[in-house]
């Protein structure tokens, strides 16, 4: 009845119990003081069942950031671990338990806190920078949350029934076959992946269809702010991308599940099939993941140089070509494979190829900056940190794109701070600046200054202390993920200096967070009453702070780029035509449903409970069918109701420009 | 002189960039050119990002403001063609040494190189030396100057073979050997250890891997021949079961065929004609 | 600036607007789709030797079954498309007729390839015996999946049909199904040539 689930799959380890605890006691301690002040119904009508774009942007940064605690926890553990553990002591951490650890990590940082940041920032940004009220599909919207949060649930549920895989965040097998890892682990890995990875490959056909035919009038492709055109790029990779990653996710499950062979050691199957798709998909998504961040920051420098974007159609080339590239040169993270030399050489130089757009992008960076008058606002010390970090981080990675220099590189610590220089430097750092750039559109007031720059000092300090000892340990010959070395390597001094940069980066954290609370306790002297605090370039700063559900009273034209910009400078603001009813999407609890549906089949399927899956897979289609039926989703707000919000916004704004 | 510097901290510490063979050498200086070749372009930028920044700070009134410049085809013409530059002489640094450095090629064209099979087990490394008869665990010993032919399969997850000092790694996989040629240029005693995860008792799968003259190597084949334990199919089999951090062991005498029969066990029985087995 | 030339965009969305909003849409999925089983003929392709000393795996398949298979699945996709025609027109029968031609032949070509696993599997050939057959299995079954699901969406287009009759709405999900139902027929060409007519010969 209950498949292979047992009360032996509680945890047994004290420090999991403890997390277990913890995660059970916020969760009730959630729950109280929603009952206590009786906000059940304001969550879920404005929020859980919302499907307003901008809603549903902020929930995704909102389980992001939960995760972002989750997989911080995980490094803070790891590094503890690496300067413990030398010599005649094993540190504090089993093995089995270090290996799930940094599995964790590296799974939760990339699907549930960047993607997710991704995710949040799209659904925040793009219908407000394109004109548009809604993304194309709304409801698909909503699932794809549901199916993150799913995912997000499925794993954490790791913590406190069974194990998480012991495999690396990739899952090599043979080592991820059942033969080697018999436990759940890699099945949660599976999943949890699975449901997460469909809710992406859902959202990224709909922003890409979003974007093609949802902008407002005059907006032509090459009008579009340069935010847009990465996310289009994007999310044109994740639909090429993630199908990949769903096949060959499939296919291990198969494996594990009905003694397919696709993978095993024998019986015909080739692992080396896994390692080539999987990284087919994976390389990829690190552009998925990059190019959004480029084009936050195509956004922010613009905006704080008080000048335009320079090399507007270099910058659109550029990203397409970074875009084409990232599919031919997957190979690159295996030169150790023992291809041929013709066969590394030629990923190694179209890895180097992907450089040359990325330099041109930091070169019209620079130059936006050129004569311009730059305030450096929060938002510019995140590029400047940015440019220093990820042209760093640049560097190793072509160094690594060298086959023959790779080969002494590879799967040691300097690969793994090479990433890191990526992922922190070039993914975190455009994601924190873009949150810090939008968060007055979404809240109506901007955050704190002087913590977000207390904030990204720590950030920038603690990484280079974090990672810099790992690209020394990398020519020492330290691997990675190890969990203990021997004494008389001489690593320890450099691991310890590792884990104080982890703890810098946490005190990093920790500024951020007093951000949001104090930034929280002071809105009223925040407050964003223009709707245009960073006298913006772009159409969301055209509209009220925070911006109105329906986004735009009225639609906006077009007649160039950075059209709000032009607004402000021709004088003719707001001359607009009649005001119209609007249509907008009733709110739908049905992606919820479906995703508690989905967290059930994920949840049999790992347990080989088959009665869940198939009560699950009946709920899920049922509601989807129900769904596809139902005519009647829209709701209307009538012209006149839009043209009072409206004026009253105008009205605001008219004032404030006079007192001043 | 970068030996020298290393010297300080100890022997073999900073063991990528201190090499003592001439693949590992020939690799290091391969990384090094290519850094220099791009710190070239990195300083300039950092110095060009830091004075940007500076001389066109808001509050300095004095420098030129042109809010809507967006274009200059002169300009964008330039860092298209530096990173173009550079990344052309890159690629050619690449495609050269690539061949020049690939793993299979034998150090010494035209002589026979000393085969030595290597099997990563759960969670150790097994040396057998074909000519010699002989075998090993967690430790490997061959003479000085010459050319080294490893052989290298897995009868365990996935690992990779490495030893810092000598040269790049190269994967361990079942079902298939993969081949990786090294020397060392004198004697001494090197780090070895595996690079990608394997399961539970993946830390502990380091060895030391030790060039010694012809001389001495003579003798510690001779007297390794002089133990008793030898590596039969049955030891093999007790071998292969897990375990971690197991100690150095030799064993006189290996079984014929050894380690052709551990990647057989992967694949299709003999009588097949249907290609099913993988070599590289 | 006037009025008239400002051309403001209808507020409502009309249903045709709509409509090429959920085409663009859905050519982007079918896109993606591609890719999924991109990803499975490329490990098809890999490991379709792999029979780990079994039969080749054109011994186990009959052409004359397989052509049968492709002539119902390309007939269900005229059906479709005549099916479509009539919902042009608005004839609501005619859609009703076509869409049930449709679901015979699509349920019968997934009765075939269930009763062509089935003996495969019982002769002692099922997708656990080697790497090929996993490979041929989920390859084949994946598209087999597709087509199900598409008699599901059938189903549930000609109840929607019955009870709401040719509106807009009907229009377009009749559109979506049919590019998705055409798209399981090229589909299967590649199946039929790769998987089977290659190793048959």
């Amino acid at each position: 009845m209950l498949g292979k689930l047992t009360i032996d799959a509680l945890p047994h380890d004290p420090i999991v119990i403890g997390a277990s605890i913890f995660m059970v006691v916020v969760g009730l301690i959630i729950v109280g003081l929603l009952y206590r002040y009786d906000k059940f119904g304001w969550l879920w009508r404005e929020w859980l069942t919302s499907l307003d774009p901008k809603r549903i942007g902020v929930m995704y940064i909102i389980v992001s950031f939960v995760m972002l605690f989750r997989g911080f926890s995980d490094a803070v553990m790891m590094r503890v671990q690496q300067a413990l553990s030398v010599g005649a002591s094993h540190g504090y951490l089993e093995p089995s338990h270090f290996q799930q650890i940094f599995t964790a990590h590296g799974t939760i940082m990339i699907f549930f806190v960047a993607m997710g940041l991704m995710w949040g920032l799209f659904n925040v940004v793009v219908p407000l920078q394109i004109g548009a009220r809604d993304v194309a599909f709304p409801f698909l919207n909503s699932l794809s949350f549901w199916l993150f949060v799913s995912g997000a649930v499925l794993m954490n549920l790791s913590l406190v029934l069974g194990d998480f895989a012991k495999t690396g965040w990739l899952a090599y097998p043979p080592l991820s076959e059942l033969a080697y890892s018999p436990d759940v682990g890699v099945d949660y890995w599976i999943w949890a992946l699975q449901i997460s990875g469909l809710g992406s490959l859902l959202s990224g056909v709909n922003f890409f269809t979003t974007i093609l035919t949802m902008r407002c009038p005059g907006m032509t492709l090459m009008r579009m702010p340069v935010f847009v055109w990465t996310t289009l790029c994007s999310t044109a990779l994740v639909i090429l991308a993630f199908p990949i990653l769903t096949a060959t996710l499939a296919m291990l499950f198969l494996d594990r599940f009905a003694d397919f062979h696709f993978f095993t050691s024998t019986m015909g199957g080739n692992p080396m099939m896994y390692v080539n798709l999987i990284w087919a998909w994976g390389h990829p998504e690190v552009y998925i993941l990059v190019l959004p961040a480029f084009g936050v920051f195509s956004e922010v420098v613009p905006a704080f140089s008080q000048k335009r974007l320079f090399g507007y159609t270099s910058m659109v080339f550029a990203t397409a070509g970074i875009t084409f590239f990232s599919f031919v040169v997957w190979l690159h993270h295996f030169f150790t494979m023992g291809a041929g030399a013709n066969v590394n050489a030629f990923f190694g130089i179209m890895t180097m190829i992907i450089a040359i757009p990325t330099g041109v992008k930091v070169f019209n960076w620079l130059f936006t900056m050129f004569r311009g008058r730059i305030i450096f606002s929060s938002m510019m010390h995140w590029f400047l940190g940015f440019v220093a970090t990820f042209t760093l981080g640049g560097v190793t990675g072509v160094l690594m794109a060298v086959p023959a220099a790779d080969f002494q590189l590879h799967n040691s610590l300097f690969l793994v701070a090479h990433f890191h220089n990526m992922i922190i430097g070039g993914v975190v750092f455009g994601y924190f600046a873009g949150m810090t750039y939008w968060f007055p559109k979404i809240f109506g007031f901007t955050l704190n200054e002087r913590l977000g720059k207390a904030a990204f000092w720590s950030w920038i300090i603690g990484f280079f202390l974090a990672f810099v000892p790992l690209y020394i340990l990398g020519f020492m010959g330290a691997t990675r993920r190890l969990d203990h070395y021997d004494a008389s390597l001489g690593w320890q001094s450099l691991f310890i200096v590792a884990a104080i940069g982890v703890a810098v980066i946490g005190l990093g954290v920790l500024f951020q967070v007093a951000q949001y609370v104090v930034s929280i306790r002071d809105r009223r002297k925040h407050r964003d009453v223009t709707g245009d605090p960073w006298n913006g370039r772009n159409l969301e700063w055209s509209t009220a702070s925070p911006a109105p559900f329906y986004n735009f009273a009225r639609i906006p034209r077009v007649y160039g780029r950075d059209a709000w910009w032009a607004d402000k400078q021709s004088e003719e603001l707001n001359a607009q035509g009649p005001y119209e009813d609007i249509e907008l999407p009733k709110n739908s609890p049905a992606g919820l449903y479906i995703g508690v549906a989905t967290l059930a089949i994920g949840f049999g399927l790992v347990w080989h409970i088959a009665a869940l899956v198939l009560i699950g897979a009946l709920v899920a289609l049922g509601l989807l069918i129900a769904r596809t039926l139902d005519d009647d989703t829209e709701r209307v707000i009538p012209a006149a109701e839009v043209e009072r919000m409206d004026r009253e916004f105008a009205k605001r704004r008219l004032d404030l420009h006079a007192a001043s | 002189m970068l030996s020298q510097l290393f010297s300080y901290v100890g022997p073999g510490t900073f063991a990528v960039l201190d090499p003592r063979g001439p693949v590992g050498l020939d690799e290091r200086n391969l990384m090094l050119t290519a850094l220099v070749l791009m710190l070239g372009v990195l300083i300039p930028v950092f110095m060009l990002t830091a004075a940007i920044a500076w001389r066109y700070r808001a509050g300095n009134t004095k420098a030129r403001y042109t809010p809507n410049w967006e274009h200059n085809a002169l300009d964008e013409f330039i860092w298209w063609a530096i990173p173009c530059a550079i990344i052309f002489v890159l690629a050619l640094i690449t495609w050269k040494s690539t061949h020049d450095l690939d793993p299979y090629r034998p150090l010494r064209p035209g002589m026979e190189s000393m085969p030595i099979q290597v099997v990563a087990l759960d969670w150790k490394w097994l040396f057998i030396y074909p000519n010699e008869g002989i075998a090993t665990v967690n430790f490997v010993e061959f003479p000085e100057d010459t050319a080294i032919d490893f052989e290298i399969t897995a009868d365990a997850p996935m690992n990779s073979f490495w030893i810092p000092q000598l040269g790049g790694q190269i994967y361990a996989m079942p079902a298939m050997t993969t081949h990786l040629n090294l020397m060392a240029s004198g004697t001494g005693s090197y780090f070895g250890t595996s690079a990608n995860i394997s399961g539970e008792g993946f830390s502990g799968m380091t060895f030391t891997a030790k060039s010694v003259s012809e001389e001495e190597f003579e003798r510690w084949v001779e007297s390794v021949r002089a133990g008793t334990s030898t590596l039969t199919r049955e030891a093999y089999d007790a071998l292969a079961k897990p375990s971690a951090y197991e100690p150095v062991a030799t064993f006189s005498a290996v079984e014929d065929g050894l380690y052709n029969t551990i990647i057989g066990k992967y694949l299709a029985p003999p009588a097949s004609s249907s290609g099913t087995a993988r070599t590289h | 600036m006037n009025h008239d030339t400002m051309n403001i965009r209808e507020e409502h969305m009309e249903e045709r607007e709509r409509a090429s909003i959920a085409s663009v849409g859905f050519w982007v999925y079918i896109m993606s789709d591609c890719l999924l089983f991109g990803s499975l003929f490329a490990t098809f392709a890999v490991l379709e030797g792999n029979t780990f000393a079994g039969p080749a795996l054109g011994k186990h398949f009959s052409l004359p079954f397989v052509l049968v298979e492709t002539m119902l699945l390309l007939t269900s996709s005229v059906t479709a498309g005549f099916g479509l025609l009539a919902a042009r027109r608005g004839a609501r029968r005619h859609v009703l007729a076509w869409l049930f031609a449709t679901f015979l032949l699509g349920a019968a070509f997934v009765a075939l390839e269930i009763a062509e696993f089935r003996t495969l599997v019982l002769e002692g050939y099922g997708p656990s015996t080697s790497a090929a057959l996993s490979s041929f299995f989920t390859l084949v079954g994946t598209h087999g999946l597709h087509v199900a699901t598409g008699l599901l969406w059938m189903a549930v287009l000609m109840i929607y049909v019955v009870a709401r009759g040719i509106t807009g709405g009907a229009l377009r999900r009749l559109t979506l199904f049919t590019l998705f139902w055409h798209f399981l027929d090229i589909v299967w060409i590649f199946i039929f040539t790769i998987v089977y007519l290659f190793n048959f010969i």
